[in-house]
């Protein structure tokens, strides 16, 4: 059972849940507990100019990926919601990307 | 005066004079306007995230000065007409900083008060371990 991911720094501890939706839901596992990215980097400006950072966040097909799966808190992904849009603008991040 | 971001691309077809004449045109509308520029610089060749104006690719370039919107409107004007320009972009900075400072500002604050009580607090964690240590 004990298959968790813990890479030591404070606040990451694994958040236990419940799998499935309850029909089956026997079948407990850890899952790492979710930490905002920018928190923990501690990064106040989020730049439409860096691509590394903001691929991260946006899909295959160019979406902007969730909170919820993402772990991003609410002020940062408002940031980098507004970061991702202006890349687009400019050309440094697709729109819509063909698969 | 506000702070603006001016990031915008040129073909990679275009003799490196055009880009660099381009470039210190642009600079002298903020300089005799009053301004103060920053930084100009060349960010490099990019792919395009999409195709603008049947490319592929693209040269990027910065400027970041401080100045008003009638510069603004004059640069943008310049490079609506400019050939080689493809596509350009102008971002308002100032208010965005002063946030990002505030944030910052307010963190350090926070983390101030979380230390002033840490030296106190080890040797009380694990009392256990302190009177093994000392016997």
């Amino acid at each position: 059972m004990a298959t968790t991911r813990n890479t030591g720094a404070s606040g990451e501890r694994p958040a236990r849940r419940e799998g499935g939706s309850g029909s089956g839901g026997r079948k407990q596992y850890f899952r790492r507990r979710k930490v905002c990215k920018f928190c923990e980097e501690k990064i106040d400006v989020v730049d439409y100019k860096e691509v590394r950072l903001m691929e991260q966040f946006v899909s295959e097909r160019g979406k902007i990926l969730p909170r919820r799966l993402t772990g991003t808190c609410s002020p940062h992904q408002h940031l980098l919601t507004a970061a991702i849009k202006r890349a687009r603008n400019i050309a440094l991040l697709p729109f819509a990307s063909e698969m | 005066m506000r702070k603006y971001e001016l990031i915008f691309i040129v073909r990679t077809d275009v003799p490196e004079e055009d880009v660099e004449k381009l470039l210190t045109q642009l600079q002298g509308v903020v300089t005799t306007a009053g301004g103060k520029i920053e930084k100009a610089e060349k960010m490099g060749r990019r792919r395009l995230a999409y195709r603008v104006r049947r490319q592929r690719e693209g040269l990027y370039l910065l400027l970041v000065f401080e100045g008003s919107g009638d510069m603004v409107k004059e640069l943008e004007r310049r490079l609506k007409v400019a050939d080689p320009v493809i596509k350009f972009m102008t971002v308002r900075t100032d208010e965005e900083l002063k946030r990002a400072e505030k944030m910052k500002a307010a963190r350090v604050r926070q983390e101030s008060k979380k230390r002033r009580p840490k030296p106190a607090a080890p040797p009380a964690i694990f009392p256990a371990e302190a009177e093994a240590a000392q016997a």
